[in-house]
């Protein structure tokens, strides 16, 4: 490259002496301050990493670390929510649904906390899942949907282990226990389909009504209303928890799956189960 | 410039000097100081009619009171961050309506090219913030030190008492007006009078004294020290806007046709120009314009006055620099060539002049664009609603079978209400027979329908289930309508939706 300083004759500039291709460069010199400004970005570059935790295993001068600052945010939010929380935590669910100021807090703060803890099974909205898990939006509940039913359901959860007052009950294992043949349970689940008036055998259903009457009633009730008790679920409605054909039907009859749920009480604040137990019951179904 | 074709003769006329040696040839070059010298005419006196409306809007507006009825700011401009809320005077703009202000940007933007193509750099040369306030800060240092000869023998001479109290009297000056600009800025943002109070008395808030800071400290460095160097260093519109400017726009121009050759007043054969650099002298980036169109030029005009002063003085003709079109300054220089100078050549050169061509395809688009845009924004600004009620369903669960077998979707209405208005509507469903609306947490009027509440300048959310009963014959999505009533019936607002069903 050569490097031969000329004098432009149109412009009456200098070059630079650089030429590529024949194209050669007028030297327009850059501003001083404009060299200075770039020498005080890496001034300002340089005290950025001295101040600021800028390389691995150096925490800066500063004391500054992202991490702090959002778990000081978090407790001065905290801090914020802390008299309403004291008021949620005192509150029984009816009193908070009647302050619209609770209310509104709790179904915002009963959101986030059904997300985090709930939606898990119950799916996000309480739109439930296949296989067991209720949807708690509709108007169907097998242990209760009042206030208290639902804040004692969060609180003790139903069928484990871990509290005594959980909610409890067994259905026989008909079929594997040898209670019944399989054709008595054939004939049972002809008779349950006829509850909600979808029997096609209607011969199988009069003979499954005598089994019913001796075997179900005490807890699915005469015409298969349920008993919120003993969690024996409505068996004359359209909503299903584990399927709504003859096949479905005869399985649990032979052999029961009963639904577990953790007792809350414990893991998570009272101020959280009463916000939660608010949410749940706005979802649609609130008794 | 690209357009344009440059007249470059009085540089390529100078014979080429010698190569300089490398060494010679820094890549950094600190400034050549710019020593503007007074003027007067008729663009100046313009110039500084446009700076006095422009520094009296700046500081006025956020002054001007309007009363909007209690509990609401009355400043007439005001960017309520707070609230969230844009008040212009009668207006009021929400942030989901900051289209309003985008719309104003690019009217400005085919504003400023339909201009500068008409005008050339009037934008730059007499409104930009920058020349204004740069030439406010020149004037306060004319004032102070003298004029051009008296600073340039200041800063040459020594370093006595009167250096220092005019230099500092000068900085004290410049200080104020830039705490007035950084002031002024923070009081589009927050009520004037409260928050002057507070800066001095030392009780408004870190960010307040953040962004007076950040504007008082940029308009002294841009106009007290930086200076032509924005224009020309900095700014992007000076590269750019060459694409708006053509052989028809009006440019401040050097009539070389009839000032060439440069000679003393009294010389023979020589041309009108007589080479006192009056027109060097006054300019604010300290360029000839002689040397023809050139990016550093701002277009303000001074060198018109400057030289029409001169020229007034010899008897001659004024207008040898002159707000000219480059496609007149070419058809004067075809009619003179080889002509000797003289009265006969100006007469020839100013008779091949036209009227500049204003109305041309380029101007005109600007215009449809400018006019379409107006339109647009003010179509909407007549159609925007004051009341709205949007609607959001519910994606989790999709919908719900009830016990009973029938259908249920749940919704999230919210009632956006922009005007001071609270008594309650009645919110309606529009769907097929059989669809059944239970509003949560509403009241009902006497026939039984949800009467939902509107909070001034706020939103109100309810939520809502719309059920269908058992049997019904439903595809897969129903369209339903949500309407506001007021309690004569007039329809408020109302929003479409949808009740999505199991699919057939």
């Amino acid at each position: 490259m050569p490097t031969k300083i000329e004098k432009d004759t149109v412009s009456g500039q200098d070059t630079t002496g650089h030429e590529w291709d024949g194209l050669k460069e007028l030297n327009t010199p850059l501003p001083k301050w404009w060299l200075y400004t770039f020498y005080a970005t890496i001034v300002w570059a340089l005290v950025w990493v001295v101040v600021y935790p800028s390389v691995p295993f150096w925490r800066g001068t500063s004391g500054w670390i992202a991490r702090e600052a959002i778990v000081g945010e978090v407790e001065a939010a905290n801090a914020r929510n802390a008299p309403m929380m004291a008021r949620l935590r005192e509150a029984t669910p009816a009193q908070i649904a009647a302050d619209p100021e609770m209310r509104a807090f709790a179904l915002a703060g009963g959101r986030v906390a059904f997300a985090n803890n709930c939606a898990g099974c119950h799916g996000a909205g309480g739109q439930g899942a296949q296989g067991g898990y209720p949807t708690l939006a509709d108007d169907d509940w097998i242990w209760g949907g009042s206030l208290e039913a639902i804040q004692q359901t969060i609180r003790h959860g139903i069928r484990n282990t871990e509290d005594d007052e959980a909610r409890t009950s067994i259905m026989p294992r008909f079929g594997a226990d040898g209670m019944l043949t399989a054709a008595q349970i054939g004939d049972v689940a002809e008779h349950v389909l006829s509850l909600s008036g979808r029997a096609t055998d209607q011969a199988a259903a009069g003979r499954g009504q005598a089994i019913f009457a001796e075997q179900c009633v005490a807890c699915h009730g005469d015409r298969g209303e349920g008993n919120r008790d003993v969690g024996a679920p409505r068996l004359s409605d359209q909503v299903w928890l584990y399927g709504n054909t003859k096949a479905q039907i005869m399985a649990i009859i032979n052999n029961p799956r009963m639904g577990v749920m953790p007792a809350w009480q414990g893991r998570l604040d009272p101020a959280v189960i009463n916000m939660l137990t608010v949410y749940v019951h706005s979802l649609g179904g609130g008794e | 410039m690209s357009t344009v074709e440059a007249p470059h003769r009085a540089k390529a006329d100078r014979p080429p000097e010698a190569p300089a040696a490398a060494a010679a040839q820094p890549l950094y070059a600190s400034r050549q100081k710019v020593y503007p010298k007074r003027v007067f005419g008729v663009v100046r006196s313009v110039k500084w009619a446009v700076l006095a409306l422009c520094l009296a809007l700046y500081y006025v507006v956020p002054w001007i009171r309007w009363n909007r009825g209690p509990g609401l700011p009355d400043q007439a401009v005001l960017v309520d961050i707070e609230n969230a809320r844009l008040f212009f005077f009668w207006i009021e703009i929400w942030p989901q309506e900051i289209y309003f202000l985008t719309g104003a940007l690019i009217l400005g933007a085919f504003a400023l090219f339909a201009v500068s193509s008409l005008f050339g750099r009037l934008w730059c040369g007499f409104t930009c913030p920058q020349t204004v306030w740069t030439d406010l800060f020149m004037f306060v240092e004319r004032w102070i030190q003298g004029d051009r000869n008296a600073r340039m023998k200041l800063d040459q001479g020594p370093r006595n008492a009167n250096y220092w109290t005019r230099k500092g009297l000068t900085h004290f000056v410049w200080l104020l007006i830039a705490a007035a600009t950084g002031g002024a800025w923070v009081m589009y943002f927050v009520d004037a009078p409260t928050v002057t109070m507070q800066i001095l008395t030392g009780h408004a808030s870190v960010q307040v004294y953040f962004f007076f800071a950040l504007f008082a400290g940029f308009t002294y460095l841009l106009a007290g020290w930086a200076r032509e160097q924005v224009c020309t260093y900095m700014c992007p519109w000076p590269r750019f806007q060459a694409a708006m400017l053509d052989e028809n726009s009006l440019v401040v121009t050097y009539r070389d046709w009839r000032g060439e050759p440069r000679g003393k007043a009294k010389a023979e054969g020589v041309g009108d120009c007589v080479d006192c650099f009056a027109c060097v002298h006054v300019c604010p980036t300290g360029i000839d314009i002689r040397d023809g169109q050139q990016l550093e030029c701002i277009g303000c005009g001074l060198c018109v006055d400057a030289c029409d002063s001169v020229m007034g003085k010899l008897g001659r003709p004024k207008g040898l620099i002159a707000f000219e079109t480059l496609k007149n300054l070419a058809a004067s220089e075809a009619a003179t060539v080889g002509m000797p100078p003289g009265e006969a050549r100006y007469k020839a050169g100013m008779a091949a002049r036209h009227l500049p061509r204003f109305i041309r395809p380029r101007t005109m688009m600007y215009a449809g664009a400018i006019a379409v845009v107006s339109l647009v924004m003010l179509g909407a600004f007549l159609l925007r609603s004051t009341l709205d009620v949007t609607v959001l369903r519910d994606r989790a669960p999709l919908f719900v079978r009830l016990s009973d077998g029938g259908i249920r979707n749940g919704y999230t209405i919210k009632i956006v209400n922009k005007r001071r208005e609270d008594s309650p509507l009645v919110l309606d469903l529009q769907a097929p027979q059989g669809f059944r609306m239970v509003v949560q947490d509403a009241d009902t009027d006497p026939d039984g329908r949800p009467m939902v509440a509107r909070r001034a300048d706020g939103i109100v959310q309810y939520r809502v289930l719309v059920s269908v009963p058992p049997g019904q014959r439903l595809p897969e999505s129903t369209p339903v309508t949500f309407r506001l009533l007021e309690p004569s019936g007039r329809v408020a607002a109302r929003q479409s939706s949808t009740f999505v069903g199991p699919r057939q």
